[in-house]
């Protein structure tokens, strides 16, 4: 047993590929998300149509582009100038503001800017007119503090757990959920089909030790390498991202651990039906990390899917992984508030190991 | 003969896939320290009668013994007692020569102590001391099928079954190879091997032949020669097959 785990790890420390996997993919992984992946505005190619050039209009002007989300391109003297704009494809959004802002706008009645998104980027367009909407309606009550709206219905939006609505508190989760699924369940079926590939298999069946071991010699050393790439990976998103951990660290690797096994146990049902290390390797990748990326509710909110993608993604562990994940860490919520996620996984991890075991066990005869 | 001193025991050993029969009614009894060879063309279903014998796959029916203990409900026990050298090379091609001897010495419980006092020997044997620490990876496929062989019998267990073990050797590193059979049997290690090499099959005190699944002869090598009146086992065989 003791030399079984021994020999495992010198198996993945000798092999090139297994170590960028286990160590080095995690962190690129952490990283493009976090950069790439953002529904923040940073720097957004806007052009400005001022129609006015008065002391007012340009205030506002300089209160849009100061903001730090958009970035002046041009600047627009004629309406035939816009559309020429938006298919240079250099701005996002055109802001049109119309004829004697100043005069209308201290007289109250009906100043008027036009907001043109190109919304060929439907989740950009919103986000933009969002922000631009946000800006100037600041602006009127900073000039016109007196000023009363026709109707006076306040809404006042406050953002919980994540008030400057950072995109990294969505995706760190998510990728926690992906780099463990990728490393225990694709790293253990292709480790397994390795053994059956060359044949070393045949020879560890014949030898004393017990099936149960042999397993659980091949699965300890991704059990230890994923809990070390679950910890780098919460440490480097704290340290590059800020990500938060409001709940209790133990608890977090805790559910980490359990997650981990689970997706051993998927690894190993997976390798039991492949022949090859190929076979193993792209069963984990279409069966396994697709699903997660798309249905587990990491990129694609559950809520807008079709119901039947919903009803799936149910089936997907990680879903319920990433919302234990998040409530820990944003949420600081404590396990009496994850512990129906924590036993539907709980479940998985039976179901799935009950299974591979009888597989396992079905091969042998 | 009692029961110690026959090492491996078959009476009507049947496997069937389906409808397909691998084995149809083996009945065979090896005596310990004795060089049995399992000859077959390929397909005759040698490897589905060895990985029965080494506990790897149940048989469909038949009484069968091995070391002593019943395939059905010892498989544990055999497994403890004999070594199995597979058709595929069975050694790690990451791990050293030195590595590959202490993991299989570790799967068969054996203490540290053993392990590097028979990993010694086994180097020592091979000529391969200075190269204790080479990826077997880098070894030609003879020297690799030496180790392999020893360390099947690293944990002296008391029947090896070697599955092929020569195939694509060279004729010199053959004949190396049965003397480190004849050595193991001069041990006492009872050694059931199967081959496709005709020449190999005189080297075997007794040999059984494989057509179709079913044993269609089974004795020593001159008497088989005398009985089909052949100069050679490849005649033999060659009769038999067809």
């Amino acid at each position: 047993m003791e030399a079984f785990i021994k020999k495992e790890f010198f198996h993945i420390f000798r092999d090139v590929r297994s170590m960028m996997i286990l160590f080095g993919m995690p962190i690129v992984q952490l990283l493009v998300f976090g950069f790439a992946i953002s529904t923040e505005l940073n720097n957004a190619g806007i052009a400005i149509y001022d129609q006015s050039r008065d002391p007012m209009s340009k205030q506002l002007v300089q209160k849009i582009v100061s903001s730090g989300y958009f970035e002046l391109q041009q600047v627009f003297s004629t309406n035939a100038e816009i559309e020429a704009g938006f298919k240079s494809g250099k701005i996002k959004a055109a802001i049109v503001i119309g004829k004697d802002f100043e005069k209308h706008f201290i007289q109250q009645d009906g100043a008027q800017i036009q907001i043109i998104a190109d919304a060929s980027d439907p989740n950009t367009a919103s986000i933009i007119s969002n922000y631009l909407q946000g800006i100037t309606r600041a602006f009127q009550a900073e000039k016109l503090p007196n000023l009363k709206l026709p109707v006076e219905i306040k809404t006042e939006s406050r953002l919980l757990y994540n008030p400057e609505m950072r995109s990294v508190f969505m995706f760190v989760p998510g990728t926690i959920a992906i780099i463990l699924m990728l490393v225990s369940a694709m790293m253990t079926s292709i480790s397994i089909a390795r053994e059956k590939e060359t044949g070393t298999m045949e020879i560890l069946l014949a030898s004393p030790l017990k099936p149960w071991q042999i397993i659980l010699g091949k699965v300890t050393p991704y059990v230890i390498l994923s809990f070390i790439n679950a910890m780098t990976i919460v440490v480097v998103a704290w340290l590059v991202f800020e990500m938060p951990i409001k709940g209790s660290f133990l608890l977090l690797m805790g559910e980490a651990i359990l997650f981990i096994v689970m997706s051993l146990t998927l690894g190993i049902l997976i390798s039991t039906v492949s022949p090859t290390q190929q076979v193993a390797m792209l069963l984990s990748m279409f069966a396994l990390m697709l699903p997660t990326i798309l249905l587990s509710g990491f990129i694609f909110p559950i809520e807008n899917m079709p119901v039947v993608l919903q009803g799936i993604s149910n089936i997907m562990p990680s879903r319920w992984f990433i919302i234990i994940m998040k409530s820990i860490m944003v949420k600081g919520s404590g396990f009496m508030y994850v512990w129906k996620e924590t036993l539907i996984i709980l479940g998985m991890t039976v179901f799935f190991g009950i299974l591979s075991i009888k597989k396992f066990k079905i091969r042998l005869s | 003969m009692n029961d110690k001193q026959i090492a491996i025991k078959s009476e009507n050993l049947v496997k069937k896939f389906g409808n397909f029969v691998a084995n149809d009614h083996l009945t065979f009894e090896v005596a310990q320290g004795e060089i049995f060879g399992f000859l077959g063309a390929n397909g005759a279903g040698k490897t589905t009668a060895i990985k029965i014998l080494c506990g790897i796959s149940k048989p469909t029916s038949g009484n069968i013994r091995v070391a002593g203990f019943d395939v059905y409900t010892e498989n544990e026990k055999i497994k403890k007692n004999i070594g199995y050298m597979s058709q595929r090379f069975s050694l790690y091609e990451e791990l050293s020569i030195w590595e590959n001897l202490r993991f299989y010495g570790g799967i068969y419980g054996l203490s540290a102590k053993t392990i590097r006092e028979r990993s010694e020997a086994v180097l020592k044997r091979l000529g391969l001391e200075d190269q204790r620490n080479a990826h077997v990876r880098s070894l030609p496929l003879g020297w690799k099928q030496k180790l392999a062989f020893s360390v099947a019998i690293l944990h002296r267990p008391g029947i090896v079954f070697l599955d092929e073990p020569t195939g694509g050797v060279d004729p010199i590193t053959r004949r190396q190879f049965w003397d480190l059979i004849y050595e193991a049997a001069a041990d006492g290690i009872t050694v059931f091997v199967t081959t496709h090499y005709m020449d190999e099959a005189e080297y075997c005190q007794r040999v059984s032949i494989m057509v179709d699944g079913r044993i269609v002869a089974l004795d020593k090598p001159t008497a088989l020669k005398n009985t089909y009146s052949c100069k050679s086992m490849e005649e033999v065989f060659l009769k038999l097959a067809r």
